[in-house]
């Protein structure tokens, strides 16, 4: 019965009695046993990766009243692995004046970059990697080593797409940072700790309750951190090409393709995580660990899907927008979210988990509701005045 | 996994390397070789590249101490910040990514002098100190390392006045590059 109460700690133990049973040292066996943990979960998620593209091209599809992959196998659940064999099969070419080495090391990297975020994720109370006390900085780091491939591979391609596709994406991601550090910092609030697992379960009441704000001000950081559209400039096809995976073929198009997919993903396991109480679903997560994960899955496709429909419901938006968006619009409303929740936490904290938990609960809700709709006000305020002064210079010239 | 790499006594015993050695000794040469490379390098972003490559190895070492802050924060201001900035200065404002002139100039052997005299200082300071030898402790389950250092912050009786001070200083920097920016229209 302890395997389905708790079955990494389960195969561990029977791992390490075999091995020493085999002569190893404990601590040996103990660092074979990490690594083979870390081998199953990152060969698990390629496999799933190979999954998610069939259904980011089935739910395209749907988007664009298309039918997507139906030739191979049911649903077209072969397709997938046709594509691989594709990938693996086709010409890998360098371009001439290529730095070789940061060249191939740029893939790897944007690839790692997804999958050590998963090193944190919880996927059930006692399925997860390692509870790490700074898993939201953790995630900002690991965003951090993904700006560094983008910006290796449109520099050592050799090509001026490549290289504008790269500023582009590098200045989104540094400038989108600092609202998804200051929305990071809500569920931290709420919950006293940085830690995922503290945070999922610190969600008596879904954070999304709390804080729908903060939810939303993360989803869209969120977006502009995966480069997906209405945030895709870096890879804007109608302008620069394809930005700065350009001059990649193959496979190593691939990682970057299978890492922006995987990625989407891993923010959508995120968004749960961290506003929508991650593996917990009205106690279920009690029963066994295996519904824990199936829960957590469901949740993170969730997230997926919503980064899916935003992405095909919505067109690019142009650079000087989108910055000045962020700085001028998302980064100070992040800031004051922040702010005023702190405040009402530090005020009314004590009432959590009595009788007049509601108080707690309401003014959370009632500040972000009121945050927004000052926010959106300001905004109309400017965006009229700015209007206004269109109209004035367009009045003086016909005077003239 | 819950795995520890830590220190097992009867590991210890049979052998003298233990885990947690072999990865600071490959993770310190790591960080020197990249160090090395950083100034020994003629194309300018390749040296940005190495320097990013040492200073994830002085993360690594700030991992391999439980520091788990220092080592997230480490990344994310170093890597993430500084030398994306460092790659992009680069970019901008130099028009041949090669270095021409030579490395070295007549005081080469000073540096070379002081280096080792800081070196030879501190390691026979170090040598002097009790926990020279010793793997880091663990701690015991449950410490808050993370609140801790937030409290340190913000509590009058511990950094509350440097933290201030320091803050004050990036915010006069930041107002002072905005200023420095700002175009009158």
């Amino acid at each position: 019965m302890n395997f389905w109460n708790d079955p990494l700690k389960a195969a561990a133990d029977f791992l390490a009695s075999l091995f020493t049973g085999w002569g190893l040292p404990l601590g040996a066996a103990q660092v074979i046993i990490a690594f083979l943990g870390v081998f199953l979960l990152i060969a698990l998620l390629m496999v799933l990766d190979i999954f998610l593209v069939w259904v980011e091209r089935k739910t395209v599809a749907r988007f664009q009243d298309r039918l997507g992959p139906n030739r191979l196998g049911p649903f077209g659940l072969i397709q997938p692995f046709a594509d691989i064999i594709k990938l693996l099969i086709k010409e890998d070419t360098t371009p001439g004046g290529a730095d070789r080495v940061v060249y191939n090391l740029a893939p790897i990297l944007s690839m790692m970059s997804v999958l050590i975020i998963w090193a944190i994720v919880p996927l059930a109370p006692v399925i997860l990697s390692v509870d790490l006390n700074v898993g939201a900085l953790y995630l900002i780091a690991a965003g951090a080593i993904g700006t560094l491939s983008i910006i290796m591979a449109g520099w050592s391609s050799n090509n001026k797409f490549a290289l504008i596709g790269a500023f582009r994406q590098v200045a989104i991601l540094v400038s989108f940072e600092v609202p998804m550090v200051a929305t990071l910092l809500i569920p931290t609030v709420l919950s006293g700790t940085m830690g995922m697992n503290g945070i999922v379960q610190a969600q008596d009441t879904w954070f999304f309750i709390l804080s729908p704000l903060g939810a939303l001000i993360f989803l869209i950081a969120a977006i502009a951190e995966l480069g997906r559209a209405p945030f895709d400039m870096g890879e804007a096809e109608s302008e620069i090409v394809a930005g700065y995976n350009i001059e990649y073929s193959g496979m190593k198009f691939g990682m970057f393709y299978a890492g922006e997919l995987l990625h989407a993903f891993t923010f959508g396991g995120f968004w749960a995580i961290l506003f929508f109480g991650g593996y917990r679903f009205f106690g279920l997560e009690q029963v066994s660990p295996f519904l824990a994960v199936a829960v957590m899955i469901f949740k993170a496709m969730f997230g997926y899907w919503v980064i899916m429909w935003i992405k095909y419901t919505l067109m690019r938006i142009r650079i000087d927008h989108m910055l000045a968006f962020n700085w001028k619009f998302l980064t100070p409303l992040a800031f004051v979210l922040l702010m005023v929740t702190a405040l009402i936490h530090a005020l009314l904290k004590d009432y959590r988990g009595t009788q007049l938990w509601w108080i707690y609960t309401l003014s959370m809700f009632l500040a972000n509701i009121f945050i927004a709709w000052l926010g959106l006000e300001i905004a109309r305020a400017y965006s009229r005045r700015e209007r206004g002064k269109v109209k004035g210079m367009k009045i003086m010239e016909a005077a003239h | 996994m819950h795995c520890e790499l830590r220190k097992e006594p009867q590991f210890g015993k049979r052998n003298p390397m233990t885990a947690q050695q072999i990865i600071f000794l490959a993770v310190a040469l790591a960080t020197l070789g990249s160090a090395l490379m950083v100034v020994t390098t003629r194309n300018i972003l390749h040296a940005a590249l190495w320097l990013v490559s040492a200073l994830f190895g002085v993360a690594a070492l700030y991992a391999l101490l439980n520091a788990s802050f220092l080592a997230v924060v480490q990344v994310v201001i170093y890597i993430g910040a500084i030398a994306i900035l460092f790659i992009f200065a680069v970019m901008l404002t130099r028009r041949d990514l090669r270095d021409q002139g030579p490395q070295m100039n007549r005081n080469w052997w000073g540096g070379a002098l002081i280096a080792l005299l800081t070196f030879a200082g501190l390691f026979s300071l170090l040598q002097s100190w009790s926990g020279f030898s010793k793997s880091a402790a663990d701690f015991p389950s449950g410490f808050d390392t993370v609140g801790r250092l937030g409290d340190a912050l913000i509590s009058p009786n511990a950094y509350v006045l440097p933290f201030e001070v320091a803050s004050v200083l990036l915010l006069a920097a930041l107002v002072g590059a905005v200023y420095v920016a700002f175009t009158r229209k």
